[in-house]
């Protein structure tokens, strides 16, 4: 037997209809292979024994409790045991709908499935189900096992029922089989040892054998490069200059030296070094590696980005497209609501546009009508994201087009992306439409204010890397209006945070909900006709698009502290670092005037 | 201390959980705060320290925790202060005070092994994470622990279980939400997915973050012979033909019967040898109480 960890390592996943026989197959494979523990097959007879039971191979797996658990390497999750050929993690994913969510849990790991189906009772409702949910998964490798095939008197036209109504499903998936085995998981038939006793019409594969012959999914090195960025470090400590874009590649390779370009941004940079602890010098990097870039230039990418090899197809950017879900959420997933989306390292806002079509799962038939998605339904949906995102088409690279979906708080639907829409008008857009078309303006109007306050009202935006300089900045702005008799409010940060946004709990990742906020409050402040300022750290130019959208009609006015990073191009003014504050100040203040938001100071040699 | 030589194991397998391990913790440190490793100074979260640093580049950006139940085997102490100093670790260490001092203990023949356990290690650790017990936190100055009062609560733990150990670990999550009281409700858990990990948390969770779920005892070792790591002596025959597989307080931890003096004599031990079926953690005693006993500890917080 091979013993080196050169050894192949395969993930199966188990599934089917509750009581098909999973873990009695599970049982069976581990004994008839010699993979449990010494003594393990004897203690569990006795105990049956012991409590006047038959003994089953099932119990072999029901280990969570009992008197055997500080002995025991199997369990009822994953068992791990070896043929000649490979290492195997056999994952025993529930049957029962109500454990769908760890179900999908365990498939998603896997490279392989199992598929029983119960020969007496047939195709049930998780079957279906299950096979739709594997074909999703984009495991393409599946083995149908129809089971029990002793309690249906080894009939082989029993077997080729099943097989013919199952093979008609899977088409419809196009899911292509790899084989339907006559099995039965309590005798052990076909499934280690072959009995041509009992089922002399199969001269097929055993399951052992046939899991032996399945051969590892293509390599995702042939696909072109994405590297979501995971996160950016700098890590001062012992004097440590490196900023590392840090994550796993997906697909693909890449060599130092080589022209990249990040997505959504479409920032451009070279591949400097390849960074990795406690690891030789290296200049690539490929699919699944754990590793770290520096970059040639000094460029300001945020996580969530992808980044790609210039000389390889790029991925699709765009708010909007047509997926396919599952949905394990408690409350259904509406329209309306706000979601958000995990795809590669990128989280963001997510609404949901359209249902186009639910498949329903105890017949599997299209329905077109539902608004929404109900738990354990599978779906086709129009999405719609706040942010452009970037992707690909699941059949192009397969991890690059599946994402998850969170809403509150959980992982509650999971799905692929077929295609990307026309970003037809926005949600924010529509929204802000609507908002403007049925504002109440009370009669009072911007002119009256604007003349009865001697100037008129404007958001402005500071952005920059440092929240205190800008803080520091903002509040001189304000004082220094205020003192010339201006309306001017300075919204502290850390106010609206305690209240207008103590329900919002995760800074970074809300940005787009913060922004949001902050837009309507301008609007507010605007109509108010004061002088609205607002800062805003690290802003890029989608924040600000967004910003001035929701704060419309009115423009917003951006000053911008620091270099222009890349993202952030389009300050009204733009300021160095390290101005001298009542510098930044006064050239606030000029760029008021100029704009005439604020009368042009008197000029002074007039006197 | 023992420092085996790189080893020229080359392994797909090690690399792909390396990689997972990784991303799993580089995923914990951008979504969480206040986040703590456990350092239970065995050989399990000694890998993931070491993946630690492989995920940061050399750096561990967050403070490690031991729960010191001051039973613990000597050198483990010994080996853990020269690593925390090697690697200018930011290291906490937190013990059941009281219970030591009032002598409420297995060893002083007052608790049972289960209550011990859950007295020194479950209410240890819970109190030394929400910062309500003091903490003795490492000076490098100093070169000494230095106690630390109303630190901090830690809401993100990370922990080095691993699937293969029994059968209550199989049930976990790389990302394990537990509400305030530490509570685990096993048939209600997030999905996960296409690395894709619960990491939005009402507040008042807990989190506990397992990068190591998918390695087995023989990866390990693999992996320590294959990177070098430094792992306690104890660990190894030191010419009397006992070593340990698993580390514990030393009321309830036996050496097992081994003549492996080095990395490589375990992993052939493990693969081949007389411990290719039997449980790791049989030298464990406090796993034979109460059945399932170690479930019972885990679902009350227990790691």
């Amino acid at each position: 037997m091979t013993q080196g960890r050169d050894m192949e390592q395969m993930n199966v996943v188990v599934v089917g209809h509750v009581d098909h026989g999973k873990s009695t197959l599970l049982g069976r494979l581990m004994a008839d292979t010699h993979s449990l523990p010494d003594g393990k097959l004897d203690q569990v007879r006795a105990t049956c024994a012991r409590n006047a039971k038959p003994f089953e191979y099932a119990f072999l797996l029901d280990a969570l409790k009992d008197e055997q658990s500080q002995g025991i390497t199997i369990d009822t999750a994953r068992c791990f045991f070896k043929t000649e050929r490979r290492r195997y993690i056999l994952i025993d994913a529930p049957g029962h709908v109500e454990f769908l969510r760890n179900m999908i849990t365990g498939a998603a790991r896997a490279e392989a499935a199992l598929l029983l189906i119960d020969a007496r009772e047939g195709i049930q409702e998780n079957s279906r189900r299950h096979g739709y949910i594997i074909s999703m998964l984009g495991i393409k490798q599946i083995c149908i096992l129809v089971n029990k095939m002793d309690l249906v008197g080894n009939d082989q036209r029993a077997f080729d029922s099943v097989r013919t109504e199952y093979e008609r499903f899977l088409r419809r998936l196009d899911v292509h089989p790899v084989s339907f085995i006559p099995i039965s998981a309590t005798g052990g038939v076909n499934v280690v040892a072959r009995s041509r006793a009992e089922m002399p019409w199969y001269t097929g594969p055993t399951v052992l054998e046939q899991l032996d012959a399945l051969e590892r999914p293509g390599s995702p090195l042939e696909l072109p490069f994405r590297f979501p960025v995971q996160d950016v470090y700098k890590f001062t400590e012992g004097g440590d200059d490196r900023r590392i874009f840090a994550g796993t590649v997906l697909t693909g390779s890449v060599k130092t030296g080589q022209a990249v370009t990040f997505y959504p941004s479409g920032k451009q940079s070279r591949i400097s070094t390849v960074e990795a602890f406690h690891a030789g010098p290296r200049s690539t990097a490929s699919a699944n590696e754990a590793v770290g870039f520096t970059l040639d230039t000094q460029l300001y990418v945020r996580p969530g980005e992808v980044m790609v090899r210039s000389d390889q197809t790029v991925p699709l950017v765009g708010h909007r497209f047509r997926a396919n879900l599952f949905w394990m959420g408690r409350a259904p997933m509406i329209k309306g609501k706000n979601y958000k989306l995990k795809i590669g390292s990128a989280r963001v806002p997510l609404k949901l546009v359209e249902v186009l079509s639910v498949l329903d799962a105890a017949d599997f038939v299209s329905e077109h009508s539902k608004q929404q998605v109900d738990r354990h339904d599978v779906a086709e949906c129009l999405l719609e994201t706040h942010h452009p995102v970037a992707f690909d088409q699941v059949d192009r690279v397969l991890d690059m087009g599946r994402f998850v979906i969170v809403d509150d708080c959980d992982i509650a639907g999971a799905g692929i992306i077929l295609e990307r829409a026309d970003d037809a008008a926005s949600t924010v857009a529509e929204h802000v439409h609507a908002r403007e078309m049925a504002w109440e303006s009370g009669s009072i109007s911007a002119a009256d204010r604007a003349a009865a306050y001697g100037h008129a009202a404007r958001c402005v935006v500071l952005t920059g890397s440092d929240a205190g300089v800008l803080a520091g900045l903002a509040g001189g702005v304000e004082l220094a209006l205020f003192r010339a008799g201006r309306k001017a409010y300075y919204a502290r940060p850390a106010n609206v945070e305690r209240g207008l946004e103590a329900d919002i709990r995760f800074r970074g990742e809300m940005q787009e909900e913060h922004v949001r906020r902050l837009g309507e409050l301008a609007r507010l402040l605007t109509d108010a006709g004061l002088i609205f300022i607002t800062s805003l750290v690290d802003a890029d130019d989608d924040d600000l698009k967004m910003l001035d959208m929701l704060g419309s009609p009115g423009e917003i006015l951006v000053v911008r502290l620091g270099d222009a990073v890349a993202g952030n191009l389009s300050a009204h003014l733009a300021l160095p670092a390290g101005i001298d504050p009542e510098k930044g100040v006064a050239a606030v203040l000029e760029l008021l005037a100029q704009r005439r938001i604020t009368p042009q100071p008197a000029v002074p040699e007039k006197a | 201390m023992n420092e085996p030589k790189n080893g020229t194991l080359e392994s797909s397998t090690l690399d792909r959980l390396e990689a997972q391990s990784v991303h799993i913790l580089r995923e914990a440190y951008r979504e969480f705060k206040n986040l703590v490793m456990l350092w239970s100074i065995g050989k399990d979260s000694t890998v993931l320290l070491w993946l630690a640093r492989k995920a940061f580049f050399g750096h561990v950006p967050f403070p490690l925790m031991h729960i010191d139940t001051d039973h613990k085997i000597p050198q483990m102490i010994i080996y853990r202060d020269e690593i925390v100093r090697k690697w200018r670790l930011n290291m906490i260490v937190g013990r059941n005070a009281r219970a030591l001092a009032e002598k409420r203990t297995f060893p002083d023949g007052v608790l049972t092994r289960l209550e011990c356990c859950k007295a020194l290690k479950t209410e240890a650790l819970k109190h030394t994470l929400s910062g309500e017990w003091p903490r003795l936190r490492f000076d490098h100055e100093a070169g000494r622990y230095v106690e630390e009062r109303h630190g901090e609560a830690f809401t993100g733990v990370i922990v080095g279980v691993r699937a293969d150990e029994e059968g209550s670990r199989s049930k976990e999550r790389y990302f394990s939400p537990r509400d305030r009281e530490s509570d685990w409700n096993t048939s209600d858990q997030p999905p996960e997915l296409w690395r894709q990990y619960k990491t939005d948390f009402a507040p008042g969770t807990h989190i506990r973050v397992h990068p190591l779920l998918d390695w087995t005892e023989l990866d390990i070792w693999e992996y320590i012979g294959r990177e070098g790591i430094p792992v306690t002596s104890l660990y190894f025959d030191g010419g009397e033909g006992k070593r340990y597989r698993s580390l514990g307080c030393y009321p309830c931890t036996k050496p097992v019967d081994s003549k492996s003096a080095t990395v490589a004599d375990i992993v052939a031990e493990i693969k081949t040898g007389r411990f290719a079926r039997v449980a790791e953690r049989a030298g464990r005693d406090q796993d034979k109480e109460d059945g399932g006993g170690l479930e019972t500890l885990r679902r009350e917080g227990y790691m």
